[in-house]
């Protein structure tokens, strides 16, 4: 597998190379060339926010389709607890439970369920433990990929206790090759997934050696045969009780669940890649060592706002508050109410901020460093894009790394052929941003 | 070879700019490939410095000077100046003015910070002239 895997992806024949991409990217992974907007594979992070924003639908997410479920002898759906809030007049979860089979799946497992079982075990390990303060939680993939690439210092503050979805996945494999006598391999988990860093997470995992989840259907794939299915089963009576997790299992799809689900006050959580930074900016700093635990989603409002997901996540939100009502606080619980070896990550979060570094030593670094502070000078700070950087830094940058030429600034361009040819027609024409106007 | 220079200005006026240059010289530190490590001490040795020539010397310049071997960075503000440096540099002493302790700012451990996330520090203070503070950190 490549080491760095995205699932991020683009459509060339939709993307225009306009700049609303590469103005989005928090890692500034994003340049324009040719008129097609490339990803820089080890910048990327997979947050989804060039899906998001791109206006002409070019940023896709490589997820499976149900074709898949025949690569399996028996399949188990993972409904990852967002999907429940994306139906409109629903008034029992059961509907999509039920549901689900009738897709071809022969069994399904609540991600919520094991999201349970991690609350417990994140209660148990911050009371016995004694970890790093403030401990941040590593259940959004993009804010563990950011961390790597931006924050390699916090990854001691990390909780190292693997996200509901692995967790639902081995649960779910065990179930089903006791059930039907198969092998492992023979079962097919499929996460019905509301971003892409989760199924970045799958195919090139971090803290575990393989991941438990086979495939990956995003929810607004699977959202209009999924509503089909639905329909008139309310009126059912074979309506079998499925659901069986509480208040704190579905909490975790919005911003605040998984904080709240350490039972904590002393518990803070951030949405929006934005302001996951912030806050571990002031982690970094040491301002928030008094915090006990730090929720991060990249998404703004937490699951519910990933960018494979069908409806709007404010709306998603307020219907999830309503399912959950009634719900028990919490239905599933670890056995013995200790912490079980498995759940922790297995292998160690590494480091990935080389790619941060403008040379491989040092010396040559601090050179293409003095050679960027004289570029920045004479670049005309619009931050445009127009030369396919997010930023007249990021250009100097690009230039120093010999991806990019001083004169791919279109303003840089001028000057050098008014310096060739200073006829009148070249000098008359001034850009805009550079225009008196008659106030002036 | 020839130091990299950087320089900031610091504004006085305006609280919610500080933190700017020292995540701007946290970048360049990174970029250049010192250590997460290094860089994260220069950033939060910069930081306090900053926070302080904000609430207290009326803002001030940073002038960071680097090699492989030393990162040297000024910290100076033409202020009120610190009439007891021996006072100023123990932890949990404060003069900063309530406003900004509602933010959480002023708890007395600006300059022991400095020192801590340093290796070399030197005050340099005269009332009513200003505060420079020579500090210096050394990779290996």
């Amino acid at each position: 597998m490549d080491k760095y895997f995205h699932s991020v992806r683009l459509d060339k024949d939709k993307c225009r190379g306009c700049t609303n991409c590469l103005k989005h990217c928090p890692t500034q992974a994003i340049r324009v060339r040719a008129g097609k907007a490339i990803i820089l594979k080890e910048r990327c992070i997979d947050c989804g926010e060039c899906i998001r924003v791109c206006p002409h639908h070019a940023k896709i997410a490589s997820s499976d389709s149900l074709d898949r479920l025949k690569d399996y002898k028996y399949t188990v759906a993972l409904p990852a607890p967002a999907l429940y809030g994306q139906f409109n007049n629903l008034n029992d979860i059961n509907i999509i439970l039920n549901a689900l089979p009738k897709l071809g799946f022969d069994a399904v497992f609540e991600v919520s369920k094991a999201a349970e079982l991690i609350s417990e075990a994140t209660r148990l390990f911050m009371e016995t433990q004694a970890p790093t303060k403030p401990v941040i939680s590593s259940a959004c993939p993009a804010v563990v990929r950011l961390i790597r690439v931006c924050f390699p210092e916090l990854i001691e503050n990390m909780l190292l206790i693997n996200a509901p979805v692995e967790e639902a996945g081995r649960i779910a494999r065990e179930k089903a090759v006791q059930k039907t006598g198969f092998k492992p391999e023979d079962i097919g988990i499929f996460f019905i997934t509301p971003c892409p860093a989760k199924i970045t997470s799958f195919k090139q995992p971090i803290g575990v050696d393989k991941s438990n989840i086979d495939c990956a259907i995003s929810i607004k794939d699977i959202y209009p045969v999924l509503l089909k299915a639905m329909e008139h089963m309310d009126e059912s009576d074979e309506l079998k009780a499925m659901h069986e997790s509480g208040v704190i299992g579905l909490s975790w799809a919005t911003s605040g669940g998984e904080a709240s689900g350490t039972l904590n006050d002393n518990a803070l959580a951030a949405d929006g890649i934005e302001n996951c930074m912030k806050i571990l900016e002031e982690v970094e700093r040491g301002n928030l060592d008094s915090i006990d635990f730090i929720e991060l989603n990249a998404c703004q409002g937490g699951c519910v706002g990933g960018s494979l997901t069908a409806e709007n996540p404010f709306i998603a939100k307020t219907r999830l508050l309503k399912l959950r009502k009634y719900n028990p606080i919490a239905c599933n619980h670890l056995p013995q109410k200790s912490l079980p070896d498995h759940l922790f990550c297995k292998t160690p979060i590494e480091p990935c901020d080389d790619v941060m570094k403008l040379a491989d030593n040092m010396k040559e670094a601090m050179e293409r460093m003095n050679k960027m502070k004289e570029l920045i000078k004479i670049f005309p700070g619009l931050d445009c894009g127009t030369c396919g950087a997010p930023s007249c830094k990021a250009l100097a940058e690009d230039v120093v790394r010999g991806f990019a030429s001083e004169t791919d600034c279109v303003f840089r361009a001028r000057e050098e052929l008014q310096d060739i040819d200073d006829s009148a027609a070249l000098s008359n024409i001034i850009p805009a941003p550079f225009r008196e106007t008659k106030e002036d | 070879m020839e130091p990299l220079k950087l320089h900031f200005d610091v504004s006085g006026s305006d609280f919610t700019c500080a933190g700017e240059a020292s995540g701007n010289i946290k970048k360049a530190l990174k970029e250049i490939g010192f250590s997460a490590a290094l860089t994260r001490n220069v950033a939060i040795a910069v930081y306090e410095g900053e926070i302080n020539m904000v609430i207290h010397g009326g803002g001030g310049q940073i002038d960071v000077e680097i090699t492989p071997e030393c990162i040297s960075i000024v910290l100076a503000d033409q202020g009120p100046g610190i009439p007891d440096i021996a006072l100023a540099m123990q932890e949990g002493y404060s003069t900063a003015p309530e406003n900004v302790r509602q933010l959480g700012f002023g708890a007395g451990m600006g300059l022991p910070n400095i020192k801590k996330y340093t290796d070399e520090m030197i005050i340099e203070s005269e009332v009513g002239k200003g505060t420079t503070i020579r500090l210096k950190v050394f990779p290996q």
